[in-house]
């Protein structure tokens, strides 16, 4: 690890003093489960690391006047799946209990879970985030979709395909002391094009701070994960769906999310519009997935994935639906 | 001296065939053990390593200039393989090593080293044989034909063997031809490599995390020009080793070296990557097979090309144990070696075995499938070819475990079983053998006139409860509680014992031990006959005296037949060298494995429901630890069969998975219900005591793999079975 | 995000000041409690640079350790306390070697910051030894639960954290709650049967 500083503010405020305008001058520390092994590999190598983790404000989950749900970024995982306030969001407590190790649900938080950095072994490796290995390498875990610029990697989240297809948004402080900003989770990524550029819109002096999820109303909602193993190892494909349905079993409002597929969350409006206006059955979910994957680009190694991101897709809708997914 | 050394009979035995816990359980549990990484001497510097960033390259320049001025960096050594010029044939070969106050300092140091290289073609691509001869990247690694038939004297050998094996192919009621492969995994030992070592007045103190405690000081001494006895090589605890073990290596010399130069002690660990890197791994192995077999499905004939690696200087696994156990009278078996920029493999539990198992017992299963058969109907039939002269324990092995598994009730024919939705299950089995033999040892026994019984012996517990069974074999030869030995083991010190690789510790222990407590006893009978005016040849030991074992009432207890020593302790040191007929130790073990698996067909995951392993290993000493070691070589096992895998990028040749979140093992979640059965009969108690650690490792391959063909009805042909394989070859049947 | 000065309030029409005052239920963070080689600027945050003294409290007792901002925690009860319990086996935190509980919580001291641990209840495997061993050690032993021994360490206390928040665990629960740890050596089914054995007896 390289030295560095080390500052541990107590308020909003406190944390944007501490901000370097410099890109990759200050990191951000939350549980520490992704950066301090970054930061030990030497492939994170800040000045300052601001630890958020003494900011009272960002430790809190509220229940805001309209009944939206605010949880902190520095609220650990642990405490969101025991929350009675998270019930009627099944997507997300399914997300965190896919994670399967107690100490990476004690230890990991809210912020750091959507910030955390790609999984890409090429990146992990020290062999840069972008750039052509991915292409004819070892790409089995790689992107099957939105690959065709340099960035092969998959976004490593697997709450934020939840949160987008619960519309939810994130609260962001910054630059300046007074500054602040609500965006949809599903702006909240992108996919970098040169080395510039995160995997998130952030600027340097930027930090989320809290994430608001809608009021459930009514819909209903689901996460499935294809995991090879009980560990904490990241899904092979994961979808995550959110659905309205009308008193008559048809659904009027789909959203259907992927993880694990791209350098973002996928949002498929294709497999939404399949399941607008009808039931569910298996069937329908089946094309739903089929039509998620339509556009699917996979590369030398990772077909497969192909096929275990739409089937991820279709058990998530089953499971939104109360139906049986038919599978582990 | 007793006449011949010899084990109590069942009924007999007070301490041994009886469940005991381990010695060393509470200290495990609580931490207060210390490993090697967990010795920490006054003063020590930290060091950490740095590789090669290349595959495969010409060292133009290394400057660590960079890391000698990091602060907190002490020291920077650059090894003879980091010198200009040198050829570096795989990625993670160290270089240099850089000592710190703190091991983020060093590894910062690390990070400041600058290479420049000559960068030269890479081969990666183990499993592509064609790809491999395309690259220039293979060697002949030998091979071996039998045929009943012998050629005449003018036949040409190799034309004769084509022909005949063309002949039985012809005459075989079913042919089956199949590829099957099992990839490259790692040792991946928790305790990573490493040594802390403290070189003081020209001696080396060194703390080493080895499996040989006994051998490795002759390691050190002769790399660093000292003679053995300068050298204390300690290893009281070790975290893994599993075959990877053996020497100092060249890590631990370095660290020698620095602590000999700034005069402190070195703490060199390798990192995880590093362990993963270079630490050891299994050779990889793919095979292509045709056999064919009688209207019974017993094999007559076996063809097979093979091919794999070891790493950059060729071999891959011997064919000498393909087939494997189950031998037909007929057979070809060519082997061609890759030479990959991988690092050197090393001896991965009963080497060789898992992956002979994995690439031949899964083609005799493809015979049942193409047969129409029941699976254990065609194992049970070829057992008539077993070479080991087991197949009678096979047959019985097979019985219980298929009672077990509850096998007549939920076999199905391959792939024609119900479905839970997308979810299929299936059985399998396979079974294996391995040696076991005792290795060569010495144990020193005091027994001090105050009854105290203290053991020294210079062997190592890698987890197998070697203190507990030196102790309960010594506690029953002399007739006393197990707490009441004390047992030292793991330093260079004592007494020298074989190094802990092939099963071998058990029985050497038992040997050293049992010959020990038998020689020091029958010298206590000696006096304590005199003392009772009886012929010592009527004493026995039991239950804290020594006693006329015609007439109990004749007797004193072992405190005061020890009170008739004298002033000084009873030493006795009594040996046992590996090879040697003994009464107490064998060799040969079998075991037969079945696996019930559930497979999810629109995903390729698979999940273990339940595995049975049925293991003989003549006596049995304490049923608990032996137990543990099945239930662990099951559990690696599976983790082979499903997880495991060294991923090498075809193109730069680095390990992209050489961290413990991507090298996949299995968890606790992942093995599913466990039965394990010790088969030990008369037959096989009479034998003595042969090692087991290993030998359960082997099976599960072919066991999960052949369950996995048996709910899917289409072979998954390479291990690991990853989602991606299972789906693969789902989409191409 | 390019346009910092934001745009849209989420629909509640929930103001900045509504974070800034939180839900009033937090106590007050502990602030750093650092001496020397600080710089502190008066006017912000503490900013530590450099070798710090702190205060770590460890397995119920005050313990003074000078260390870096980088100095992990694992490496201060390993290097400075000579509690070599935990252990460092992978540097991401995927073995859960290194798991100990910080205010009753498991979490791994090989990706803590030893700084971030400052004013919280630390407690390591050695502190469920000693005299009367808890009934987990006691369960392990019994049970057989470990060969090398390395990993068990760490496990111990998962399966402690796990049993304290999972009192009547059922099989299931166990096989599905301990996944956080990596044994080697293969000992989880005899794990099971130790945190089993824990809960019926408790």
């Amino acid at each position: 690890m390289k030295a560095f500083e080390y500052a541990a503010p107590r308020t909003e405020a406190e944390i944007l003093q501490v901000m370097s305008a410099e890109p990759g001058a200050t990191e951000v520390l939350a549980g520490g489960t992704d950066l301090v092994g970054l930061m030990k590999k030497m492939l994170v190598t800040p000045d300052r690391v601001v630890n958020i983790m003494d900011v009272p404000t960002l430790k809190t989950i509220d229940e805001l006047p309209d009944g939206s749900i605010s949880i902190g970024a520095a609220v650990t995982l642990d405490l969101i799946l025991d929350h009675p306030y998270l019930d009627v969001y099944p997507a997300v407590k399914q997300a965190i209990r896919g994670i399967n190790s107690m100490q990476l649900q004690c230890q990991g938080t809210l912020g750091g879970e959507i910030c955390q950095r790609p999984r890409c072994w090429f990146y992990r490796n020290g062999l840069g985030l972008l750039g052509t290995q991915a292409d004819q390498g070892a790409n089995q875990y790689h992107a099957i979709l939105g690959n065709a610029g340099p960035a092969k990697f998959v976004n490593s989240s697997r709450i934020a395909p939840a949160l987008i297809a619960l519309d939810a948004q994130v609260r962001v402080i910054g630059p300046g002391e007074e500054d602040e900003a609500w965006l949809p989770v599903s702006e909240f990524f992108r996919t970098p094009r040169h080395d510039g550029q995160r995997e998130h819109v952030l600027q340097p002096q930027q930090v989320v701070t809290h994430v608001i999820l809608p009021p459930i109303a009514g819909r209903t909602c689901a996460t499935y994960e294809v995991r090879d193993s009980e560990g904490p190892d990241y899904p092979l494909a994961a979808a995550s769906v959110a659905l309205r349905f009308d008193g008559f079993g048809i659904i009027h409002e789909a959203k259907v999310v992927m993880g694990q597929v791209a350098p973002t969350p996928w949002n498929s409006q294709e497999a939404a519009r399949l399941l607008i206006g009808h039931a569910v059955d298996s069937q329908r979910a089946e094309q739903a997935g089929l039509a998620a994957v339509r556009m699917a680009s996979p590369l030398s190694e990772n077909q497969y994935k192909v096929q275990l991101a739409k089937v991820a897709v279709k058990r998530a809708v089953l499971l939104a639906a109360g139906q049986d997914p038919g599978g582990f | 001296m007793p006449e011949e050394y010899s084990w109590p009979s069942r009924e007999a035995s007070a301490v041994i065939g009886k469940v005991h816990d381990r010695l060393d359980g509470v200290v495990k549990s609580t931490g207060a053990a210390k490993y090697t990484y967990d010795v920490n001497l006054k003063n020590q510097l930290i060091a950490v390593a740095y590789g090669s960033p290349y595959a495969h390259c010409k060292i133009k320049s290394l400057d660590v200039s960079g890391a000698e001025k990091t602060p907190g960096v002490v020291h920077v050594e650059v090894l003879p393989q980091g010198k200009k010029d040198t050829e570096i044939e795989w990625e993670g070969e160290l270089l240099a090593v850089v000592a710190a106050e703190s091991e983020a300092a060093a590894r910062e140091g690390v990070s400041k080293i600058k290479i420049t290289v000559e960068e030269l073609d890479v081969f990666a691509d183990e499993s592509n044989l064609t790809a491999a001869e395309v690259a220039g990247r293979t060697g002949k690694g030998g091979g071996k034909a039998e045929t009943v038939n012998e050629p005449g004297d003018d036949d040409d050998e190799d034309e004769f063997v084509e022909k005949e094996l063309q002949r039985l192919f012809d005459e075989s009621k079913y042919v089956l031809e199949g590829e099957y492969g099992i990839d490259a995994i790692t040792h991946c030992c928790l305790e990573p490599h490493g040594a802390t070592v403290q070189w003081k007045d020209g001696k080396l103190e060194a703390y080493l995390s080895t499996q040989n405690v006994s051998g490795t000081d002759e390691g050190f001494a002769r790399d660093l020009e000292l003679t053995a006895d300068d050298v204390h090589v300690q290893c009281e605890y070790i975290g893994g080793g599993f075959g990877s073990k053996f020497a100092p290596d060249y890590w631990g010399i370095a660290a020698a070296r620095i602590s000999k130069a700034t005069g402190r002690p070195v703490k060199l660990m390798l990192q995880r990557d590093q362990e993963l890197k270079l630490g050891g791994s299994r050779p990889s192995g793919y095979i292509k097979v045709r056999l064919g077999a009688d209207e019974n499905g017993v094999v007559q004939v076996w063809d097979s090309l093979q091919w794999g690696s070891s790493g950059f200087r060729g071999g891959g696994v011997s064919h000498s144990v393909i087939p494997y156990v189950l031998v037909p009278p007929n057979y070809r078996r060519v082997s061609t070696t890759i030479k990959s920029n991988t690092a050197n493999a090393r001896a991965w539990r009963a080497p060789n075995h898992p992956q002979a198992c994995a690439m031949s017992q899964t083609a005799l299963d493809d015979l049942a499938a193409k047969m129409g058969a029941d699976s254990y109907d065609v194992f049970l039939a070829n057992l008539v070819n077993a070479t080991n002269g087991k197949a009678e324990v096979y047959r019985a092995e097979m019985e219980v475990g298929a009672k077990l598994i509850d096998w007549k009730a939920k076999w199905h024919p391959h792939g024609k079983g119900p479905s839970r939705g997308a979810i299929v299950d299936g059985l399998g089995m396979g079974l294996h053998t391995w040696g076991g033999t005792a290795n060569t040892s010495s144990c020193l026994l005091k027994i001090y006139p105050d009854g105290g019984v203290e053991s020294f012996c210079g062997t190592q517990d890698l987890g197998t409860g070697t203190r507990t069974v030196c102790a309960q074999v010594l506690a029953e030869t002399l007739g006393l509680e197990v707490g009441q030995v004390k047992v030292n083991i793991g330093s260079s010190r004592y007494p020298n014992s074989g190094a802990s690789g092939g099963s071998t510790t058990v029985g050497a222990v038992c040997e050293s031990h049992r010959r020990a407590g038998q020689d020091a006893v029958a010298k206590v009978f000696d006096l304590a006959a005199r003392e009772l005016g009886v012929d010592a040849s009527v004493l026995e030991a039991v239950g804290g005296q020594i006693r006329d074992s015609a007439n109990h009432q004749k007797r004193i207890s072992w405190r005061k037949a020890c009170s008739l020593i004298g002033l000084k302790p009873l030493e006795v040191t009594s040996n046992y060298r590996r090879g040697d007929e003994s009464p107490l130790t064998d060799s040969g073990v079998g075991g037969v494995q079945m696996a019930h698996v559930e497979v999810d067909k629109e995903t390729g995951v698979i999940k273990i429901k339940k595995f049975v392993a049925v293991q003989d290993q003549g006596l049995v000493i304490n049923p608990k630890t032996c137990k543990s070691q099945i239930y662990g070589a099951v559990i690696m096992g599976i983790a082979a069969a499903l997880y495991e895998q060294r991923v090498t990028d075809p193109q730069s040749g680095k390990f992209v998975n050489a961290e413990l979140s991507d090298y996949k093992l299995a968890r606790l979640g992942d093995v599913g219900e466990i039965v394990v059965e010790l088969y030990e009969p008369d037959s096989e108690r009479i034998r003595g005591v042969i090692g087991n650690g290993e030998p359960p490792a082997i099976s599960p391959k072919a066991a999960i793999a052949n369950a996995v063909a048996n709910a899917l009805g289409v072979r998954v042909p390479t291990i690991p079975m990853t989602p991606k394989r299972v789906l693969d070859a789902l989409a191409k049947a | 995000m390019t346009d910092s000065k934001q745009k849209s309030a989420p629909k509640s029409g929930f103001s900045r000041r509504a974070f800034l005052r939180g839900s009033g239920a937090v106590a007050a963070a502990t602030a750093l409690q650092t001496q020397a080689a600080v710089a502190v600027d008066d006017q912000g945050p503490n900013v530590v640079r450099g070798e710090t003294s702190l205060t770590l409290n460890v397995n119920g007792q005050d313990v003074n350790v000078s260390c870096e901002p980088r100095t992990t925690l694992l490496d201060v009860l390993r290097y400075h306390l000579d509690l070599t319990g935990a252990k460092p086996v992978s540097l991401d935190g995927s073995s859960g070697a290194s798991t100990v509980l910080i205010d009753g919580k498991p979490v791994m001291a090989s990706t803590t910051l030893a700084m971030t641990a400052v004013g919280k209840e630390i407690k390591t495997v050695e502190s469920l030894g000693g005299e009367q061993p808890d009934e987990v050690v006691k369960a392990f032993v019994e049970h057989d639960a470990q060969q090398c021994g390395f990993c068990t360490p760490g496990f111990v206390v998962a399966v402690r954290a796990f049993l304290d928040k999972n009192p009547d665990a059922t099989e299931a629960e166990v096989r599905a709650g301990l996944n956080g740890n990596i044994c080697r050596c293969g000992t989880y089914a005899n794990i099971v049967e130790a945190a089993l054995a824990v809960v019926k007896g408790g």
